[in-house]
């Protein structure tokens, strides 16, 4: 089970943090400068496992940001990175061409995507489509709730105003 | 004219701030507007708001305020607001949280939503945050939407019965049936969350676990499908198809197998197959194998299958990718201990890895290296691990050279390379080792009786080459005090000596006295030394009488303390001086560790439960000896001094006292023999001896100690022990887990016991231990104590 996956800039901002077991917020600024400092001072081209209390810790820099998350004993960390590149992939192909600029001002959007993808700590869904398609049609239902909560008073126009506004959804991404 | 843009706005503007003042300001105003917003009537903006707010506290800004508003939002019927709510429930709320509780209804009522999307979010939030009152109220809604419905729930539903079987173990059972059928379901992500469901089921329950075996089979179905099938774009990764289940699949299959033959038997194909066919070019197929071999080494698989992940193993060592060498040493370093030969035939390729780049690769080599030490190949590879000392990262220091001196305790091949190893130790890192490393090396040097010369030439070397590493400085002035006619005698055979005077030697110790680096432990093994040389230099006597009576003032009392009394045997006592300064005799290591009796240093005994080390028994004076030393001052002399560097032993030479009225106070000193042991436990060749070392009124110290007399070593050992309620009980750190065949070594384990109500004292001992493959465990019930002798 993932204790907790955090997204590092170079900066050490931090972009995302998902954590899976129950923390306070003073442990969770603790462990996050803790995995800032451990992480960012680690040579490239090094080993991508650490050893830290009694978690394994996995991180992989992807461009300028750093994902960093911490496993039990019992998981196998050359997995973990196969899990941390398909999470790039699927951001990758919901943002196209993901960068971390897209991760700041779309967060929420990384966090929905990232639920449907880890739940508890362990991977939810191992195909490389479901998570895509999924998104699309919350988003579609997100669309269509906010279309109606416009309140559209004449009928042929609602699906017209939802059409325009899924083609706006996706041109803005 | 998505109002989100009013979001990025925001996320905008405090990027854009130049200081961290001007983003606190930017900030407080949102946060104040967002509250403010907060506390008026919906209108449409509230998920916005909420975002925004979340935004801010991933800044690391307080957000507390904004939880009441995630349980509002939770509870709206919009999908984007309860989204949003949901989010930020998952993001400020936690079990600890009461706000927490108030989302359960919430949550109940989503679980059963006409729109599989509001059903996914409660699941997930419940998956992620449900704390346990939560999951046992909605456990049984979980386990309804596990039999009926999509896969797209299903998958979810079943991470999600993860989560409340982790909080709460008790309703495991009710998740019991439905796991079981969701085996025989198509989708991969239903087969993968039934997978971990299961798995945390037969983690937490026995019966599960038999229960379970059955399925065996089936998983084996599963897996060979996917290691045959074809190529499938949907869970394809570079060639392997679904890598991510497959692991998940081993990971139970281990579980399932362990300790039980039919199940091993029934994967051991799949096993062979798993681990021919998989290609290990890219980090999932290495994933997989490593599973595999994880999964070989755990059951009872058969033998040539086992040499087969061995083999896999040492080809990940030879691996480029700095990973799977990584990982390849973690799982050899599992494996040592049950197939030690086939790990040797790596120790090349270990050994190389000591020189990686890496640090976390270092670290595993050095593991693996110091579990490889054997008889065989202690003079190589201690060659290897002490040019890794040299190199090596200071926060591994500490651990090599314990290792180093462990290995060499073990196996050294003679007592010179003993000597020689630990000298090499001191002057690389003599900073980073243990304490007991000084008085260890002591004896160890007196015991080498033809080696004093020897050492002694070495040791003052290193003295006058540096004195800067206070254990080598304190071992070299040791010498030097005791062996010092050796030294002036200038003639060694086994290395070349050195010409020295008496000066020279003087110079040596006086510079170390007068040192700021020495620390004053140092300057007083120093200044005995000094005091030690007066017997055996002829000509220099004068000067280190005016040493000693220059330090009969100084600041530090322990050092004023010795000089006085040195001072004091110069002048009243000179005609004992000769007997009292000889040469120490030869400290005895075997005896059990208990302290010389009664002494001024009461505390001795106090410290010394807990500095016990591992492997070291640690070398204590001899009742006897010290007897006879008694006799000698004609039973009027203190008991030796203890060094104060030496928390637990008293290898300081034994110095008068100078005035006689303390005659008196220990004219009635007894010294203590030996404290009889009763043997509580006797079986397997395994005996277990229980000695009383100390009792007072209200407590006592046992020694439990361990020995085998069968022609095998006795692994494993574990002894636990249970005693009646009122009474507390303390067990130390036993001295090892492994005890040699043929008697010719122990394991030894101190309890302390304390009994403040005077109940009648009882306890019961388990003994646990590895015996030629078989596991025993014994339980051995003590109803009387053996007496101590005082």
């Amino acid at each position: 089970m993932m204790h907790f996956l955090l997204l590092l800039s170079r900066q050490g901002k931090l972009r995302l943090q998902k954590w899976f077991t129950p923390v306070t917020e003073r442990e969770k600024k603790k462990v996050t400068r803790e995995m800032t400092l451990m992480v960012l001072a680690r040579p490239p081209h090094s080993c991508n496992f650490l050893l830290w209390r009694d978690l394994k810790i996995v991180y992989k820099r992807y461009a300028s940001l750093y994902f960093c998350c911490g496993l039990e004993d019992q998981d196998n960390e050359l997995l973990t990175l196969e899990v941390l590149q398909r999470y790039v992939e699927l951001l990758d192909k919901y943002f196209g061409n993901v960068c971390e600029l897209d991760i700041i001002f779309n967060f929420e959007k990384a966090y929905f995507i990232l639920d449907e993808f880890l739940v508890g700590g362990e991977l939810l869904e191992t195909s490389k489509t479901a998570v895509g398609i999924a998104m699309e049609e919350a988003e579609t239902l997100q669309e269509v709730t906010h279309t109606q909560s416009l309140k559209c008073d004449t009928c042929p126009n609602i699906s017209i105003c939802f059409f325009f506004s899924l083609n706006r959804q996706w041109r803005s991404i | 004219m998505s109002p989100s843009v009013r979001l990025q706005e925001m996320i905008r503007v405090i990027r854009g701030a130049r200081t961290q003042g001007e983003e606190r300001g930017v900030i407080q105003r949102e946060c104040a507007a967002i509250r403010a917003q907060f506390r008026q009537a919906d209108n449409g903006t509230r998920s916005h708001n909420l975002a925004k707010l979340l935004y801010v506290h991933m800044l690391g800004y307080p957000a507390h305020f904004g939880q009441m508003e995630c349980v509002r939002l939770i509870a709206s019927p919009r999908y984007n607001e309860k989204r949003v709510g949901y989010l930020g429930a998952m993001m400020l709320l936690d079990e600890k949280q009461d706000a927490s509780l108030l989302i359960t209804n919430s949550i109940k009522n989503d679980l059963s939503h006409s729109s599989q999307y509001v059903q996914s979010l409660a699941l997930c939030t419940l998956g992620c945050m449900g704390s346990a009152e939560m999951c046992r109220d909605l456990a049984p809604e979980i386990d309804r939407l596990l039999r009926a419905s999509n896969s797209y729930i299903k998958k979810k539903a079943a991470l999600c019965a993860v989560h409340i079987v982790r909080k709460v173990p008790e309703l495991g059972e009710l998740f019991t049936p439905a796991s079981r059928s969701l085996l025989s379901e198509k989708n991969h992500g239903v087969l993968h969350g039934a997978v971990v469901l299961i798995t945390e089921l037969c983690e937490r329950n026995p019966e599960t676990l038999e229960q379970f075996r059955k399925a065996v089979p089936e998983l084996v179905q599963i897996m060979k499908g996917l290691v045959m099938s074809g190529y499938s774009p949907e869970h394809n990764v570079a060639g392997i198809s679904d890598p991510f289940l497959q692991v998940r699949i081993l990971r139970l299959l281990r579980i399932l197998g362990r300790n039980n033959e039919t199940a091993s038997d029934a994967v051991n194909d799949l096993l062979a197959q798993v681990a021919t066919n998989t290609d290990s070019s890219k980090t999932a197929g290495s994933a997989v194998l490593y599973e595999t071999v994880l999964t070989v080494m755990d059951i009872k698989s058969e033998s040539g299958l086992r040499v087969l992940a061995v083999n896999i193993l040492g080809r990940f060592l030879l691996n480029n990718d700095r990973n799977i060498r990584y990982i390849s040493m973690t799982s050899l370093q599992k494996i040592v201990q049950t197939d030690h030969n086939a790990v040797q035939r790596h120790r090349g390729t270990i050994v190389d890895c000591l020189k990686d780049q890496d640090a976390s690769v270092k670290r595993r080599a050095l593991e693996l290296s110091l579990a490889l030490v054997s008889a065989v190949n202690i003079r190589s590879l201690m060659k290897e691990l002490l040019l890794f000392l040299s190199s090596c990262p200071p926060e591994l220091r500490a651990h090599t050279t314990s290792g180093i001196f462990n290995a060499a305790e073990r196996y050294a091949p003679s007592q010179r390379w003993h000597i020689d190893t630990i000298l090499h130790v001191l002057t690389t890192a003599g900073g980073d080792v243990r304490d007991e490393t000084v008085p260890n090396l002591i004896q160890l040097i007196t015991t080498a009786t033809e080696l004093h010369c020897y050492t002694v030439h070495k040791l003052y070397r290193a003295l006058i080459a540096d004195i800067s590493v206070q254990s080598l400085v304190q071992v070299a002035c040791w010498c030097i005090g005791e062996y010092g006619d050796l030294l002036l005698r200038g003639e060694c055979e086994e290395t070349e000596p050195v010409q020295v005077a008496e000066d020279d030697v003087l110079d040596a110790l006086e510079t170390v006295l007068q040192s700021h680096m020495s620390s004053p432990a140092t300057r007083g093994f120093a200044l005995t030394a000094t005091m030690k040389l007066s017997t055996r230099i002829t000509h220099n006597v004068d000067r280190i009488r005016s040493i000693v009576s220059i330090y009969g003032s100084c600041i530090d009392v322990e050092l004023q303390q010795r000089a006085v009394e040195y001072n004091a045997l110069f002048k009243k006592y000179d005609h004992m001086r000769a007997a009292v300064l000889e040469r120490m005799p030869v400290i005895d290591k075997s005896s059990p560790g208990h302290t010389n009796g009664e002494s001024a240093g009461g505390s001795i005994k106090e410290m010394e439960p807990t500095k016990r080390t591992q492997e070291v028994v640690l070398p204590q004076e001899p009742a006897n000896q010290v007897c006879d030393l008694l006799d000698l001052l004609g039973g009027s002399g203190e008991p030796p001094q203890p060094s104060p560097a030496l928390s637990t032993t008293a290898l300081g030479p034994v110095s008068s006292t100078a005035g006689g009225d303390l005659l008196d106070l220990l004219g009635g000193l007894d010294v203590t023999p030996v404290p009889p042991s009763v043997i509580v436990y006797e079986k397997n060749g395994v005996t277990l001896k229980l000695q009383t070392d100390r009792q007072t009124d209200t407590g006592m110290t046992i020694t439990l100690t361990a020995t085998n007399s069968t022609d095998r070593e006795i692994t494993s050992l574990t002894l636990q022990a249970a005693v009646p309620k009122s009474v507390q009980l303390q067990m130390k750190a036993p001295s090892g887990d492994v005890i040699p065949a043929h008697g010719l070594g122990q394991v030894t384990q101190t309890v302390l016991l304390n009994n403040p109500n005077k109940v009648s004292l009882k306890m019961r001992v388990r003994v646990c231990y590895t015996s030629q493959d078989f596991v025993c465990q014994d339980t051995v019930q003590i109803d009387s104590f053996p007496s101590p002798a005082w």
